[in-house]
């Protein structure tokens, strides 16, 4: 019998990650997926990155995670998001060409030492006393390892929907997993239903792109990865058209064939990602609706409009893409669909994403109610780490919401759960101002080569990197020029006969790095990429110190564990709401306490009384 | 962590009042303001001067270390006189250094039992402690939603959620269907949230001065009768009088019930030039003191010339000695006790019309959040009108503005920001 450290199921953008993680750990790890060239697939919109997501993905990358690398490698229109705006919610977004994103994963995947790919469909569990030990194949052989990961996606009792029609499936294309359902079904985790979908494809060679608006990428294209200066592929532009009355009308007089509103469809989807039915619904006073025409590849014609995700009929579909502007004479290449599947209620997972009821199983990706790949992918680089942290008896990692969006989200998926496919936006961050795309890697790489899944490489590419930004920093501190000094280079600057060193300078306004070159001319030497990152991090460095006081108070309250058996019943003056929301939820430390919904500030002293009690005595407080 | 303070002591008047301040920058700043601080676990007599360098008060300082305090952090103990003025001038002077914090009710204990200076005993105790609390607490809430706090809050939420919808919404989906300048409306949203709170926390001051009483000050040159008005109002000697311009040189303080509001009447030195150094001293204390009087009572002789001081608000200016001048209309006089009782009536008009006016905010964490929020929310605006795009800079103040409020208007979890801009716009390409 074959027998590994760390077992991954599923080959999505959790999975791949998930194990490409653990294998970087140096734990062996096997890849079961049921089709190997279904590696790196991108089932919905061929496109990595955009606000809060790109942050993940150079989270990811600093990790040294594959995300961003492969991206990096497909990338056939690279835009940095709100450019116009502060560096903070700046979000790195590129289309990706899917056969290169799938080709660039594949080689990832095989190239990567301790990483064996298994092909079959793993369909139980293999417990013994209650810890997770392998899993089934459907063709009866069995795997051990110490630790599993699911990453089953929209593959749990997947079901497809257009209009009327109605088939069971994973993906277009794909069978979904019953049988792994089913065994879920015998632990007691909370499955749900969700729903999502996707537009229909377009023929690219049938669109009339002659009076069609074009989007360029960026003239100078920011990459999603650290260790990379420019794109791999050929770059090309993304069209823009709209929908118009006449596409409204034929969605409004069909909306009865609509899955999704024939009430077909129970699962809850996500708002930020309407399909055109619930757009033309909601918000019926709007005459037109925008539509990206994303090419997803450079030797194929196919095209997806993103903006017109439908669980319409096939008519339908046809009608409308029809009725709008280049579209005229479109060829459907496959027609949208809704697609609704299982997850599991994220409450019952501990930060490492091991769940709380059976040991050394972990789940990551859209099984755990988010959406994106993004999401899935950092979600994956988590379970993939502690897995293999744990099969080594090494203590689990906790990404921390003041440090990554990883740690914001993991954060919010085990403390609220989920009540929508769950994506990642900056707003999401209360300390969005230094978690920043720019600097994932000064906020992670240090902490991924001390946990020891950074490579050589990466480590001393970052050193080099924060050799460079240290020395001008020295620099910048240790200038301090009086007003009049500062004054006699051009510079407004008020006159309260305070001396300032570069760092203030360069946060005054109209204050750029050329204008400290006057006052410290060995400057000019230094790389742009330094100067650039500089101003950054001093551009919020008035924030910054507040937001400090605010990490160091969330800090104090995460100092504070909370044991697993600890008991909330018994605590005098908590509202029976909250107990019971305490003990569904079971908070790992009394930060994540303080972050359920109706938590009041003297539950918390409460709380804090009960868990100094039991500290002191040594025993429960049953 | 920060480092808080707040009054140890019952407020009022008392013969000692202690000032308690506890963590890591107690030591630090505390040798700001009092100079060299005593050798832990022991006393000092040092002078406490407000940044102007006046001096407040002698204090005896007691410091205790790290790991042997009440709070189990670097604690200073300021005890002081216990007089209001000196206490107020006291927690003014530590609520303007930055690295200090009013502390939250039942903070000291919450942080004695974090570091875990409370032992098993008093811990099995403190459970009964914190009920309390929490029952204060709720009455207090119950005492500020029936009030008519509750709807105003819940305006001001929802126009706050609204601002930072919109402001979140140019960020998170820059590259949808949003609106590009929020500008216009996110400007009017804080314009009519601000005046709201700005009343709220003038009525605030009303509040403050139900609990500790309302200060009058009697001013005007010297020898217009304002000690005798003052020893007529008092029903006694309170003050010095006699026939020598300058008599009374420091403020005299008489505390009286005025139809169930507390009054302090302030018997003060008579304005004008002079060179004698104390009278100089007294009449800049009486300008200062008046200044900051809750209400001011002039009074003059023939011509109404004021000059070190103007009358504003309500203040009520009479001619003095009616008893000397017979036939003006507007006129005083402690001697005869002419127009006394009317002054009376008129004071006890205008401060009845203030309380009526008071808020609900009771507490001094309260206004503090109120403050906060309005310094927050008037540093957006001005980012907002900035000419580069400071987005995540707007809403880091709005943030901070609606943390602060968040005992007064509920707590805005980013859930309601996003509900609102989902509600808003048709997002999703």
């Amino acid at each position: 019998m074959k027998h590994f450290d760390v077992i991954v199921v599923g080959g999505g953008h959790a999975g791949t990650e998930a194990a490409h993680a653990a294998a970087r750990m140096g734990a062996s790890t096997a890849l079961i997926t049921l089709r190997g060239q279904d590696i790196g697939v991108m089932s919905c919109n061929p496109a990595i990155g955009g606000l809060g997501k790109g942050h993940l993905v150079r989270e990811i990358d600093a990790m040294d995670g594959v995300m961003g690398r492969v991206a990096d490698q497909a990338g056939i229109q690279f835009r940095l998001l709100n450019r116009r705006k502060g560096p903070a919610v700046q979000g790195p977004r590129a289309q990706a060409d899917r056969n290169l994103y799938k080709k660039a994963m594949q080689l990832e995947i095989s190239s990567q030492e301790n990483l064996h790919l298994v092909i079959g469909e793993a369909v139980d569990l293999i417990l013994e006393c209650n810890a997770v030990q392998g899993v089934k194949l459907a063709d009866g052989s069995e795997i051990r390892s110490k630790a599993v990961i699911l990453t089953a996606g929209t593959f749990l009792r997947g079901v497809i929907h257009i209009g009327e029609e109605k088939r069971s499936g994973g993906r277009m294309g794909d069978n979904p997993s019953i049988q792994l359902a089913e065994t879920l079904d015998r632990f007691d985790f909370s499955l749900q239903r969700l729903k999502t979908g996707t537009p229909p494809r377009l023929d690219g060679n049938t669109i009339d792109w002659r009076n069609l608006e074009s989007q360029p990428g960026d003239e100078e294209p920011t990459m999603f990865s650290f260790l990379n200066t420019k794109p791999f592929a050929k770059q090309v532009s993304c069209g823009i058209t709209h929908t118009n009355e006449q596409t409204h009308d034929i969605i409004r007089q069909n909306l009865n064939k609509s899955a999704m509103y024939g009430g077909r469809i129970d699962g809850i989807g996500p708002r930020y990602c309407p399909s055109i039915e619930d757009k033309v619904v909601r918000f019926s006073d709007k005459t037109s609706h925008q539509i990206f025409l994303e090419p997803e590849g450079l030797d194929v014609s196919t095209i997806y409009p993103n903006g017109i995700s439908t669980s319409l009929p096939a008519d339908v579909q046809a009608d409308y893409v029809r009725s709008i502007r280049g579209l005229e004479n479109a060829v459907i290449t496959q027609l949208g669909y809704a697609i609704e599947y299982d997850y599991i209620d994220p409450r019952a997972l501990s930060a490492s994403l091991e769940t709380v009821l059976v040991a050394n199983l972990y789940f990551a990706g859209q099984i755990n109610g988010t959406t994106g790949y993004e999401e899935a992918a950092a979600q994956g680089l988590v379970a993939g780490l502690n897995a293999a942290l744990k099969t080594k008896n090494r203590e689990q990692i906790h990404f921390s919401r003041a440090e990554s969006y990883i740690g914001v989200m993991i954060d919010d998926l085990i403390t609220k759960g989920v009540s929508e496919p769950y994506r990642m936006f900056t707003s999401r961050a209360e300390y969005r101002l230094s978690l920043r795309a720019d600097n994932a890697d000064q906020r992670l790489t240090e902490f991924g080569y001390n946990i020891g899944c950074v490579s050589n490489t990466r480590k001393s590419s970052f050193y080099r990197k924060m050799h460079d930004i240290d020395e001008v920093s020295k620099r910048l501190a240790s200038l301090s020029l009086s007003p009049n000094e500062i004054g006699g280079f051009g510079i407004k600057v008020n006159h309260d006969g305070k001396r300032r060193n570069g760092f203030e300078l360069l946060a005054l306004p109209d204050v750029s790095f050329g204008s400290l070159e006057q006052i410290v001319p060995e400057l000019t030497d230094v790389s742009k990429e330094t100067k650039d990152q500089i101003a950054r991090d001093s551009l919020y460095s008035n924030y910054l110190g507040r937001q400090a006081k605010d990490v160091q108070a969330l800090k104090r309250d995460e100092a504070h564990q909370i044991p697993k058996d600890f008991n909330f019943a018994p605590i005098v003056g908590l509202s029976n709401e909250l107990k019971s929301k305490l003990n569904q939820i079971r908070p790992e430390t009394l930060g994540q306490a303080g972050r359920i919904d109706g938590m009041t500030p003297a539950a918390m002293t409460l709380i804090l009384a009960s868990l100094k009690k039991i500290t002191a005595s040594g025993g429960s407080n049953d | 962590m920060s480092t808080i303070y707040a009054l140890a002591t019952a407020r009022g008047k008392s013969g000692v009042a202690v000032i308690r301040v506890s963590g890591p920058d107690a030591f630090c700043e505390l040798s700001k303001i009092v100079g060299a601080l005593p050798k832990p676990r022991s006393s000092a007599l040092r002078k406490v001067r407000n940044a102007c360098g006046e001096l407040i008060d002698f204090a005896l300082v007691l410091t205790f270390e790290k790991g042997a305090s009440f709070t189990g952090e670097d604690v200073v103990e300021l005890h002081l006189h216990g007089g209001v003025a000196t206490i107020n001038a006291m927690l003014g002077v530590l609520s303007e250094n930055k690295n200090l914090t009013l502390a939250q009710p039942g903070e000291f204990t919450r942080r004695a039992l974090e570091n875990g200076c409370l032992d098993l005993s008093q811990v099995e105790g403190l459970s009964d402690l914190i009920e309390a609390e929490t029952e204060a607490q709720r009455k207090q809430a119950i005492k500020v939603f029936s009030g008519g706090l509750g709807d105003k809050a819940n305006v001001w939420r929802k126009k706050l959620i609204r601002a930072m919808a919109l402001v979140e919404a140019t960020i998170d989906f820059a590259d949808e269907d949003v609106p590009v300048d929020v500008t216009p409306e996110v400007t009017e949203l804080i314009n009519s949230v601000l005046p709201e709170l700005q009343s709220e926390l003038s009525g605030a001051k009303a509040a403050e001065r139900i609990r500790d009483g309302f200060e009058v000050a009697i001013i005007g040159e010297p020898n217009v009768g304002k000690s005798t008005l003052l020893n007529c109002l008092a029903g006694r000697d309170a003050a010095i009088t006699s026939e020598i311009a300058g008599t009374t040189r420091d403020i005299i303080e008489v505390r009286m019930d005025l139809s169930g509001i507390p009054v302090t009447f302030l018997d003060t030195a008579g304005l004008r030039a002079t060179d004698d150094t104390v009278e100089s001293l007294g009449v800049e204390r009486a300008v200062s003191r008046a200044k900051n009087a809750d209400l001011r009572v002039f009074l003059y002789i023939g011509e109404q010339n004021f000059t070190h001081i103007s009358p504003r608000d309500d203040d009520i200016v009479l001619h003095a000695k009616a008893d000397i001048f017979p036939n003006v209309v507007d006129g005083i006089s402690g001697e005869s006790q002419k127009g006394v009782s009317s002054l009376v009536q008129t004071i006890t008009d205008t401060l009845e019309t203030r309380v009526a006016g008071a808020s609900s905010l009771i507490r001094a964490r309260h206004q503090e959040a109120l403050e906060t929020a309005i310094l927050m929310l008037n540093t957006a605006l001005e980012h907002l009108c900035a000419l580069d795009d400071k987005s995540e800079i707007v809403s880091e103040y709005l943030r901070i503005a609606v943390r602060a409020l968040d005992s007064l208007v509920g707590r805005v979890d980013v859930e309601h920001i996003l509900d609102e801009i989902f509600s808003s716009f048709c997002l999703g390409k």
